[in-house]
């Protein structure tokens, strides 16, 4: 089968190149040699005969040396070898034998003379390597390459492809070259690839399609309208899709932020206004974390995760003990109190670490994006986040609901004196309680130093967001925190658009505020005697 | 006892029977023809002469004092802590700014008749609506009470209505603040954005840099906080003061003896909001600048701390926190800058925690009784 | 009596904006009607289709068990609580559950909170002052004077609750019997129509207890009382008329003999706690 498609694409490349190649290999020695030796012409027509030459050699190294060609790193050194550049950054370049594979050290620019291509010859090049590419052993290299083609196809690639299409095995590769080749019979306002087109997302698909909207034949470009319509319907949908995954990815850090916030509003009636540098702390710890360990940022991150909880969690023990147990039933003190706190940890950190950001640096396997389709892609750092959220969620459900922390956690609040007096040591729930949505605001931290600069303003930023976000969804109610940071999360990424990103955060400001009037006690409010506190 | 002996009197009447307020203008009164006298009589280089720069800067914390017993008066008597207050002053500072811009005319840089330099740098035709009257002074200074107060009067009616009260509404007033920073942030407001209202050059036909331009909103801020300081005095030793803090200490009771609660609320609010106006637009000429910094959270939240560190529902206490706090914000920030946030946030927590009277408690003939330690609901 | 007619003609300025009937109407014998009254919490019922009238210058008891549903019924009757089905009609013109708090307040509801609450910053003397009946609007309030007239009538109510040699001193030092007595005197500055009082003796001594029957009784024929009450020998030594709640709804009514002696009240008594109804 492979063999096949081999031949099919050498007939084709033999097609649509200048003329075929000569075959000048000296008997005996590696026939690479001797196809490389062309390639050191002056002609650039001669090197694209010999180019199409590699190709058809059926030599396993023909990518290599293509792909080198094309980068510029195919170089023949003064002794007449041909080598390979690794990298030519610097003065002296690492090199390795084009025949052999062999690394030859490192070599001085001036000992290198570059073969030198055109674009004509560029072009080539790359169409040429996307015809090896496809029939690639490995898959990943098939895929790529049938990306590759897309535009790119002209009326002899077209003829052949049409056989691949039908042999592909893969899926993925015979839909794209498919795309391919409707997107090249589009272009020539051939009907079937305006249909073929119709939804495609790539944008070179909407190009084919504009250029067969003007063309001469009316039916083809009605069509090839019609066909835009659907593919800008669909684009819409995906862009959808897309602000939804911004606005759920905003949404999950607004939950994190605003958890915490929630359980020490909710169950002591604290407002911490130092939640946000509980936040920023956690994101610093991630930062520390990966100074003690370089190289690894990803373990460094995961070992992050209690780390930024039992720093975050400490320092709000401290908080807890040092100032707000003597603010008991003084909420508007504790929130001044609070507040100064916040100052001087700011000032703290700016003082010692500096007042610049870090970087944190985002581990492999948190970067890059999950490819849906050609208009859609999903970052994964994002996703990751996302589901972070999530797990802290799920994670303090299972506190409250299941614990005997959490028991007790409830029945303080609900009744603190009935607590107390059915032997729940309230001052003990009240450190733990603290203790655990302190840490929590670590864990936002840990989270948020993946999406943002990590900075001593950070938590700041987020502070009065965390709080619209526990007041829309009702105190005491962790779901309402759910729903309600999911909920302006996509609000603020709906409006973002057509409003800008500022308008948006007013918008939303308001929103708010007039959504108390129809509910003064948030989404999710607590009803009854009890609520009436 | 006192109460009762001016109980029978005219409203605003009252406060001049206080020994309370009789010392504190006497106070003010004696501080604002001292530093008048050595600024004018004395020769420049005289040992004691106070020179244009303190005078200046002596004006500004009279209109920090004004800001702050707007905020005493909410927060003291009514228990509703605004962290928002520095919405209505930077309003009151724009109208006031606005004012001074239309005044530069066409000593501006681009020489515009009519358009402030910002406006023809962003290549505006016209001016926005909004900016039209302000070239007349009767008009900008009834803006500069009603625009805080409308903004009062519709934020207020919101939270109110809803009984939106204690940390609640702490919250949405300093989110309001937020939201207004953000706006006037932006270019497209016709505030002047980031640079905000600035490179002013007269008020009323007076130079604003000559000396005596300075000395005279000296004596204006000091009047404004005499004559502010009284009104809320009026109001606080009226009934309808004694119906605040029984708004503050029991809103569900007071419900239920027939006040409705959401309009004495509402009614301090809305004068506190103007006071704050009135201070800002004394502030913008002594400092000659405006802009949405002043909607900061953390300028609305450390009038706050003024407050608190004077003694709140006492007013001269605010007055006091503010020129006390002020002053050690100029001595610390020319000497390190860097410790004054840590002094500021030390404050927050010193204050609350160890002198929740502030330093009002502190003083001789403190009496506990209007001003007993008030009870706050919880949310 | 001039300052009760000044409230009930709220909207002097516009004769059009009078309200249609300012005057509490009890032509037809009761002054409060609660009908098919019902309202949950949470799913639980609080208070359960509860039919309830009181006559005009009756004195009413309502006992019953914890969880019957008393305080609620007071919730809904001041407008504190909005009830999910029913009507509440004061006299037959005024349909409470359209007005608010201050509105119930100043048509002549006064209430006394089961947990004493006063106005502790301020004076005893202050607290009865703002409770007067009086314009409560902003302005009047702002520029009210102490006549000598007002000042009589709080040295008349400082005597009735025996507080006159306290009236300067902030209501937060009080004890806890005199804050009682202290909002007993604030309803009376109120001349209300209708006095919900919940459980006034409570923290009392037997002494105040018997002095705070007399009030109550001396009251009754010209307002209207409602006292809730757990203290049966209290209820005992005033009562002429006696609802019983249970589980939200009306278990029982009828003078102090007949109630406990009918076997449900018995049997709710004894069944639901240890408390004796005789």
């Amino acid at each position: 089968m492979r063999r096949f498609l081999f031949w099919a694409l050498l007939c084709l490349l033999a097609g649509f190149l200048p003329s075929a190649a000569a075959q000048t290999a000296a008997p005996g020695s590696d026939p690479g040699a001797a196809l490389l030796e062309t390639l050191d012409v002056d002609s650039y027509r001669d090197k694209g005969e010999a180019i199409t030459a590699i190709v058809q050699s059926d030599d396993e190294r023909a990518r290599e040396w293509l792909q080198a060609l094309l980068d510029g790193r195919l170089q023949r050194a003064d002794d007449g070898r041909f080598v390979v550049v690794l990298d030519n950054a610097g003065r002296n370049w690492p090199v390795e034998d084009a025949l052999t594979g062999e690394a030859l050290g490192e070599m001085s620019r001036r000992e290198l003379d570059r073969i030198g291509i055109n674009n004509a010859l560029r072009n080539q090049l790359r169409s040429a390597i996307a015809v090896v590419d496809l029939i690639s052993p490995d898959v990943e290299r098939r895929r790529s390459s049938a990306d590759r083609l897309l535009g790119e196809v002209d009326e002899a690639l077209a003829e052949t492809l049409v056989p691949v299409i039908e042999e592909a095995e893969d899926d993925y590769v015979r839909r794209r070259l498919g795309q391919a080749l409707a997107i090249y019979q589009a272009e020539n306002g051939e009907m079937a690839g305006v249909e073929a087109l119709s939804g495609s997302l790539h944008p070179r698909a909407r190009v084919a399609l504009n250029r067969a909207a003007s063309g001469d034949d009316p039916v083809v470009a009605d069509a090839a309208r019609a066909a835009l319509a659907s593919v800008e319907q669909n684009l819409k949908l995906n862009r959808g899709v897309e602000t939804l995954y911004f606005g759920l990815s905003l949404g999950s850090v607004l939950v994190l932020a605003a958890i915490g916030l929630a359980i020490t509003f909710g169950v002591m009636g604290v407002i911490n206004m130092a939640h946000g540098e509980l936040m920023m702390l956690g994101a610093y710890t991630t930062w520390m974390m990966q100074q003690l360990l370089p190289g690894q940022p990803g373990l460094a991150l995961v070992l992050s995760i209690p780390a930024g909880f039992l720093v975050a969690a400490l320092v709000g023990i401290a908080i807890e003990r040092g100032v707000i147990q003597f603010l008991k039933g003084r909420p508007l003190e504790t929130l001044l109190a609070t507040f100064g706190i916040s100052l001087i940890l700011q000032q703290l950190v700016r003082t010692v670490i500096s007042p610049l950001n870090r970087t944190v640096i985002t581990p492999e396997w948190m970067s890059g994006s999950l490819v849906i389709n050609d208009a859609l892609s999903l970052t994964l750092n994002r996703l990751y986040v996302m589901g972070f959220a999530l797990f802290v969620f799920a994670a303090l459900m299972l506190v409250m609901r299941r614990t005997r922390l959490g028991l007790e956690v409830r029945a303080v609040t609900q009744n603190r004196a009935m607590a107390r007096a059915m032997g729940i040591r309230a001052t003990r729930v009240d450190i733990l309680t603290f203790a655990l949505g302190s840490g929590v605001a670590g864990l936002a931290g840990v989270a948020l130093s993946q999406l943002t600069n990590v900075g001593p303003n950070l938590g700041q930023n987020y502070i009065i967001d965390s709080f619209m976000v526990v007041v829309f969804g009702g105190v005491g109610n962790l779901w309402g925190t759910l729903v309600a940071g999911l909920s302006l999360g996509v609000i603020n990424q709906v409006l973002e658009p057509w409003a800008g990103a500022v308008l948006a955060k007013i918008i939303v400001l308001v929103f708010i505020i007039l959504f108390i009037q129809k509910r003064p006690r948030g989404l999710f409010p607590q009803k009854g005697r009890a609520a009436e506190g | 006892m006192s109460l009762h002996s001016t109980s029978g009197r005219f409203w605003l009447a009252r406060p001049f029977h206080e020994r309370a307020t009789q010392i504190f203008l006497g106070v003010l009164l004696a501080a604002l023809v001292i530093v008048t006298v050595l600024h004018v009589a004395l020769p420049r280089g005289h040992a004691l002469h106070v020179n244009a720069y303190t005078v200046n800067l002596f004006g500004k914390y009279l209109s920090y004092a004004l800001l702050a017993v707007a905020v005493d008066l909410v927060w003291g008597y009514l228990g509703i802590l605004s962290l928002g207050h520095g919405a209505f002053f930077a309003i009151g500072g724009y109208a006031m700014g606005m004012y001074l811009m239309r005044q530069i005319g066409e000593r501006g840089t681009y020489g515009h008749p009519v358009l402030p330099d910002f406006m023809v740098f962003l290549n505006w035709e016209s001016l926005p609506w909004y900016w039209h009257g302000f070239d007349m002074a009767w008009f900008a200074f009834a803006m500069v009470l009603l625009a805080p107060g409308l903004l009062a009067l519709v934020f207020g009616f919101l939270a109110f209505r809803s009984r939106v009260t204690g940390v609640y509404l702490s919250i949405i007033t300093q989110a309001l603040t937020f939201a207004l920073m953000l706006a006037f942030f932006r270019n497209e407001m016709g505030f002047g954005g980031n640079n905000g209202l600035t490179d002013f050059r007269e008020i009323l036909g007076f130079n604003l840099r000559s000396s005596d331009t300075r000395l005279g909103l000296f004596i204006a801020s000091g009047v404004a906080l005499a004559l502010g300081y009284i009104l809320c005095r009026a109001i606080v030793t009226s009934k309808l003061g004694r119906v605040c803090v029984a708004t503050r200490d029991a809103e569900a009771r007071t419900r239920f003896i027939g006040y409705r609660v959401e309009r004495f609320q509402l009614f301090v609010f809305v004068v506190s909001a103007m006071l704050a106006g009135v201070a800002g637009a004394l502030y913008v000429p002594q400092v000659g600048i405006i802009n949405p910094s002043e909607f900061s959270p953390l300028f609305s939240i450390e009038i706050v701390l003024w407050v608190a560190l004077g003694g709140r529902a006492t007013l001269y206490g605010a007055v006091i926190g503010a020129i006390l706090v002020n002053y050690a914000k100029t001595v610390f920030t020319g000497v390190m800058p860097d410790a004054w946030l840590f002094a500021l946030g030390g404050l927050f927590v010193l204050v609350t925690v160890l002198l929740p009277r502030g330093v009002a408690g502190l003083l001789p003939g403190f009496t506990r009784r209007a001003d007993h330690q008030p009870k706050e609901a919880s949310a | 009596m001039s300052l009760l007619q000044e409230i009930r003609t709220r909207d002097r300025v516009f004769d059009f904006m009078t309200p249609r009937a300012s005057r509490v109407d009890v032509r037809h014998g009761p002054i409060l009607y609660l009908e098919d009254v019902t309202v949950s919490f949470d799913g639980f019922k609080a208070i359960d289709k509860l039919n309830l009238t009181i006559d005009d210058g009756e004195l009413r008891c309502i006992i019953g068990p914890n969880g019957a549903g008393k305080t609620t019924m007071m919730d809904i009757i001041t407008g504190k609580t909005r009830p999910d089905a029913g009507s509440v009609w004061f006299g037959s013109r005024h349909n409470l559950l359209q007005m608010t708090e201050p509105e119930i307040a100043s048509l002549g509801v006064g209430r006394k909170f089961q947990k004493p609450t006063v106005f502790e910053a301020l004076s005893v003397f202050e607290n009865l002052e703002l409770a007067m009946a009086a314009d409560k609007r902003i302005f009047p309030t702002l520029t009210a004077r102490l006549t000598g007239e007002i000042q009589d009538r709080i040295e008349e109510v400082l005597e009735t609750i025996g507080l006159t040699g306290l009236r300067f001193q902030p209501a937060g030092i009080l004890s806890h019997g005199q804050k009682q007595w202290l909002e007993i005197g604030m309803l009376l500055m109120q001349r209300p129509r209708l006095l919900l009082v919940d459980e006034p003796v409570a923290g009392m001594t037997e002494q105040e207890m018997e002095r705070t029957a007399e009030l109550l009784t001396s009251l009754a024929g010209k307002q209207s009382v409602v006292v809730v009450e757990h203290d049966m020998g209290f209820v005992r030594s005033i009562a002429r008329q006696v609802t019983v709640l249970h589980q939200g709804s009306v278990l029982a009514e009828g003078s102090m003999d007949q109630v406990s002696n009918d076997p449900k009240v018995v049997e709710v008594y004894l069944g639901a706690d240890d408390e004796e109804i005789a």
